[in-house]
């Protein structure tokens, strides 16, 4: 039951995608809906199972591996695809409005939205480094073309510029895997950790700092982050909000598994994993200094997401340490928190730029008039990126400064304070500008503002909710991702 | 090793390195896609060349690895051309302008 | 988790949450809902914190608790401090959303600042009624949020400036408070750290890590406070409405802080630890310093409300001033002045109020001869005035007799000079202001004005500023019945030991 779940999450969308192209109204519908619909009820059956029986590996066609390609799924991978299915869902409801999958438009949109979806779930549950270069390239191959769709200016020179970059990275990626498998043997990454205590160092270490930086620039990590402002900017709405949630995530998730399950814990590492911090320091205190400088709504919300995974490595030096455990469940919660505050904000920004025509702070004057309900769901995910209560957000600051206090590293301490005060600057800057009201005499400000569709709101609102209510129910969820990468790492 | 598949490694790394150079280079959009095809056949042939087997016969999975990865670079390259086509006619260059960045704040829509 | 009669802590925190959202989703058009909605929402808080308050009398103890992270609970619960300063909001509550109907009427965006006015009180009943200090960082940070909208709620650029200084201190100090907890937290362990002497098994050999944490949490408390030398958002947050200065400095964000500060001592470290380890004098001295400093300050100011504001720096200092000294007399005077300190504050601050809306007087040069032409509100404001001076028996004069009394008690003789000099400067800087309002004469220039206030008005203001007056001086001049906060100060004092 499990297996055809988790095959069902790859394969559904894929087979949507497949459908949406065929001609007629009725194949793009049943493409749609049936690509998207089911993940959530697949997702509880996976869940239940990891719950129960524990993570997992699953063999494609009987293959053992080494030779055959498994998929693995653990907490974090279910994680994982249940942002997909919540946060993609509900972008995906938005993009309907926008894209009818009858329009020309929509006939572009949906093919690339389910293939999207299908190579995030594939990458969450493959074990495989070169599948996983398969499912980058997929997601780099579908994204952007997703960001070029409206064909202005802007937005086609972001997709190019993103693309080449990707592409270098996937190149760096993969001579990294052709070394790695030269050294080691195997491609599992599960199967990976002895055999690289065993390789030469001289090869690992070229190995896996190609890998990461391939990674690195896929995850627009400081200072390689210089692609994403802009293509998350000038991206459509839902596919902003998915693209800043959801697609930098898949690196960094990458990168958690090579670095916290493949790699065997020596003292080498654990100066890589420093470094790796000092590169989130960067972009926490980077982003946050560039957001609070941007005129534009989107951008500054670009930005933000610079630096707000600057949080998700900032963990990383912790592995070691006693207060993992703590560090562990910081990281994961700021993964999912970040995700949903993160697309709540881009999908408010995209229905405010379009009932304002434009989405300048100097424009936003009156805004609590004008689009009260975007405004809402911009603050109360603002409250959540700023780390303050009641927020998923603030959950996830508090285990990560707990953490970086117990391990005894005070200067995480210091960057974790730091980022939260540039978030908070530059989130109140927005929520200033949209109190404002130059002109007092200005009789209706409600004339200009063009109707947005009740969904599109709806969605926007409902994600802040759920950023909001991860406030209130973490312990569950924290207990169920468990304590993370297995034993190597957690010394006594 | 063998001395040819040193050869081999060699050119492969001549062929990584060169393109590598260009599009670091470069500022024409084809010449860096070029480039990466470039970078690309360099990891093809490395990958080809290591999978070789000295004495006995040749492992396939890096084989299996080159079929997909010249797959994905073709579709990869022929989205780039397509964009590239789109970006000529918005803008009639085939370059990203140095001066990106001073628009970085308007919004042309 | 249960969510039975026990929680009824949570249902008066939803009661004022809820009313703020049915506010905000109601719209700005629908005036006589909302009119309906506010009092009703403040009028059930109130009798539901009364029920709370006889059922504790009855013996009922009320908690709730939701788990939000392991070994870390949202705890609400009501203890015999959470009732006053529970009650203490609530009643004020109620009367500043009449003020504030009238005060605001006609004026834009009275359905954002409503909603916002109620989720404030919402937070401010959530750190009364806090029950960890986990749970008092959420609410108090909460506050900030909620308080923020109502700052800057003018959108001029002043407020927007005044909010950003706000915004600056009350952050950064809710981070040195996050430090300082999490602190705490990593070195006492998971668990409810809010009881009487939990941290004393764990205190020797820690006494340096524990003087930083308290320190720490002093900060992040004493911005709220105002605190010297955390107070400068304070007279420059006088730009909002009148009704959110008297909210701000009476109820809510002052209170908070200084309620954060009784806790600390009283509860978190406890008087005795937090006295071996030197650092209720170090609390002294600085309230001490503030509550002179604030009041020279007070005098140097020509704008009413910031002379005000200078005298809130200065009058909740006496709250930290008589926890932080000790014994049963102080700890009285000090718990006791939370609630003289905001009927009194709240008073004056309805009728600067009053004077801006009837003539838009917001200099004290031109009070002269008001008690005129508005006598109830002159009134309103002598007695408020004599009453933070301190006059017998008013009840200024029952929080300052208390403090010199504990002082003595308590050995700490130089707190009554403190008292004395403070006296007297509150008498500096409150006795001219009565002399120009009942003793000079009108200028010509204010009478010509007119009257701006409409009949129905003049009944929201006047009536609320009535009430507060009154209740203020009753505190003071029945402080001896049952019933009075006095009577509950003493006997919670006498319960739960200094």
């Amino acid at each position: 039951m499990t297996n055809e779940a988790l095959i069902g999450l790859i394969f559904l969308p894929l087979l949507g995608a497949c459908a949406t192209v065929l001609p007629g109204r009725f194949a793009t519908y049943l493409g749609i809906l049936s690509g998207l619909a089911p993940l959530p009820l697949l997702l509880v059956a996976v869940t239940l199972s990891v719950a129960q029986n524990g993570p997992g590996f699953l063999e494609l066609g009987g293959w053992a591996a080494p030779l055959g390609i498994r998929l693995f799924v653990d907490p974090l991978a279910v994680l994982m695809l249940w942002m997909v299915a919540i946060i993609g869902g509900l972008a995906a409801i938005h993009a309907w409005c926008d894209f009818p999958p009858a329009s020309p438009s929509g006939q572009r949109f949906w093919p690339l939205w389910l293939l999207l979806t299908s190579a995030m779930n594939a990458l969450f549950l493959s074990a495989d480094l070169f599948n996983l270069y398969v499912c980058l390239e997929l997601i780099t191959l579908t994204a952007i073309p997703l960001i070029a769709l409206t064909g202005s200016k802007t937005a086609v020179r972001a997709a190019m510029r993103y693309l080449l970059l990707a592409l270098l990275a996937s190149l760096l990626y993969l001579l990294g895997v052709a070394l790695l498998y030269n050294a080691t043997g195997t491609l599992d990454l599960y199967l990976m950790r002895d055999a690289l205590a065993a390789a030469p160092p001289a090869a690992v270490v070229a190995t896996l700092a190609l890998i990461s930086l391939g990674l690195l620039l896929k995850g627009a990590v400081f200072p390689l982050h210089v692609w994403l402002p802009k293509a998350h900017a000038s991206a459509p709405g839902p596919v902003s909000a998915v693209l800043s949630a959801l697609v930098v995530k898949t690196a960094i998730y990458l990168l958690y598994r090579v670095w916290l399950w493949s790699v065997p814990a020596t003292v080498a590492a654990e100066q890589a994993l420093t470094l790796l911090a000092i590169l989130g320091a960067g972009a926490l205190l980077y982003g946050g200094v560039l957001a609070l400088l941007q005129q534009r709504l989107k951008l500054v919300i670009a930005y933000s997401t610079v630096a707000q995974l600057g949080y998700l490595l900032l963990i990383l030096p912790m592995a070691s340490s006693g207060a993992w455990p703590v560090a562990w469940q910081g990281g994961t919660y700021q993964l999912l928190s970040h995700g949903l505050a993160k697309a709540a904000m881009f999908l408010a920004a995209a229905n405010i730029l379009h009932a304002l025509g434009s989405d300048r702070l100097s424009d936003l004057q009156r805004l609590d008039q004008r689009q009260p309900l975007s405004l809402f769901a911009l603050a109360v995910a603002g409250v959540s990126i700023m780390g303050l209560p009641p927020s998923g957000g603030f959950l996830a600051k508090w285990l990560l400064l707990d953490a970086a206090f117990r391990s005894g590293q005070w200067w995480l301490l210091a960057v974790l304070v730091a980022g939260s005060l540039l978030a908070a600057a530059y989130v109140f800057r927005i929520l200033a500008a949209s109190l404002r009201r130059d002109d007092p005499t200005e009789a209706d400000p409600v004339a200009d503002t063009k109707a947005i569709p009740n969904v599109q709101t709806a969605c926007a609102v409902l994600l802040a909710l759920l950023a909001l209510a991860a406030g209130f129910a973490a312990a569950p969820m924290i207990e169920f991702i468990g304590p993370g990468a297995p034993g190597a790492w957690s010394r006594p | 090793m063998n001395p040819s598949a040193l050869i081999y490694l060699l050119t492969a790394a001549i062929v990584f390195g060169i393109g590598l150079h260009g599009l670091l280079q470069s500022r024409q959009i084809l010449r860096q896609l070029l480039c990466i095809n470039l970078m690309g056949g360099g990891i093809f042939l490395l990958l080809i060349t290591l999978g070789g087997g000295a004495d006995g016969p040749p492992d396939p999975v890096p084989q299996a690895m080159v079929l997909t990865g010249i797959v994905i670079a073709v579709s990869a390259t022929a989205f780039a051309l397509a964009l590239l086509l789109r970006w000529h006619e918005l803008g009639d260059s085939t370059e990203l302008d140095a001066v990106a960045n001073a628009d970085a704040n308007t919004h042309d829509e | 988790m249960s969510f039975g009669w026990q929680a009824l802590p949570l249902y008066i925190i939803l009661v004022s949450v809820v009313t703020g959202i049915l506010v905000f989703m109601l719209g700005e058009q629908r005036q006589h809902t909302r009119t309906v909605l506010n009092l009703a929402g403040a009028i059930l808080k109130l009798a539901l914190i009364l029920i709370m308050l006889l059922a504790i009398q009855a013996g009922t103890t009320f908690e709730f608790r939701l788990p939000l992270l392991p070994g870390l609970d949202l705890l609400l619960h009501a203890d015999r401090l959470t009732m006053l300063f529970a009650t203490l909001s609530a009643l004020l509550w109620l009367v500043t959303t009449v003020y504030a109907i009238g005060y605001l009427e006609q004026s834009p965006n009275r359905a954002r600042f409503f909603g916002f006015f109620s989720l404030c009180v919402a937070a401010t009943m959530g750190v009364a009624s806090a029950g960890n200090l986990f749970t008092f960082f959420i609410f108090y940070e909460l506050l900030t949020l909620a308080t923020w909208p109502l700052v800057v709620h003018r959108g001029t650029p002043e407020a927007f400036a005044a909010g950003r200084i706000y915004l600056a201190y009350t952050l950064a100090g809710g981070i040195l408070l996050l430090v300082g907890l999490i602190w705490l937290h990593a070195l006492a362990g998971a668990g409810d750290f809010i009881l009487d002497g939990s941290l004393a098994p764990i205190a020797s050999g820690n006494e340096n890590a524990l003087r930083a944490i308290f320190v720490l949490l002093m900060l992040g408390f004493g911005v709220k406070a105002a605190l010297l030398p955390l107070h400068s958002w304070l007279p420059r947050a006088m730009v909002a409405p009148a009704p959110v200065s008297a909210l701000l400095h009476a109820v809510a964000v002052v209170k908070a802080g200084a309620f954060g500060l009784v806790r600390l001592i009283q509860d978190v470290f406890g008087f005795q630890l937090a006295a071996s380890l030197g650092l209720t004098d170090l609390l002294a001295w600085v309230a001490g310093v503030t509550i002179i400093y604030g009041s020279v300050l007070a005098l140097k100011q020509s704008d009413l409300k910031r002379r005000l504001a200078y005298s809130t720096v200065s009058q909740v200092s006496y709250i930290a001033l008589g926890v932080a000294t000790g014994g049963v007399l102080a700890t009285i005077g000090g718990l006791v002045h939370l609630v003289h300190q905001g009927l009194t504050k709240i008073t004056l601050f309805f009728c600067a109020g009053n004077y801006a809306e009837a003539y838009g007087i917001h200099k004290v040069e031109d009070l002269d001869g008001l008690g005129e032409c508005m006598p109830v509100t002159s009134v309103c404001f002598t007695i408020a005035a004599l009453g933070m001076i301190g006059v017998p028996p008013m009840a200024g004069f029952i929080t300052k007799w208390h403090l010199g009394a504990g002082a003595m008690a308590a050995g700490a003789p130089w707190v009554i000079l403190i008292l004395v000099a403070s006296t007297l400067l509150n008498a500096a800087y409150f006795l001219p202001l009565l002399q120009r309002i009942w003793f000079r004469p009108l200028t010509e220039e204010i009478a010509r004005r007119d009257d701006r206030l409409g009949r129905i008005r003049q009944v929201a203001l006047i009536a609320p500023t009535v009430f507060v007056a009154v209740t203020a001086l009753a505190a003071g001049l029945l402080a001896g019945i049952p019933g009075s906060p006095l009577f509950w100060v003493t006997r919670m004092v006498g319960a739960e030991g200094p």
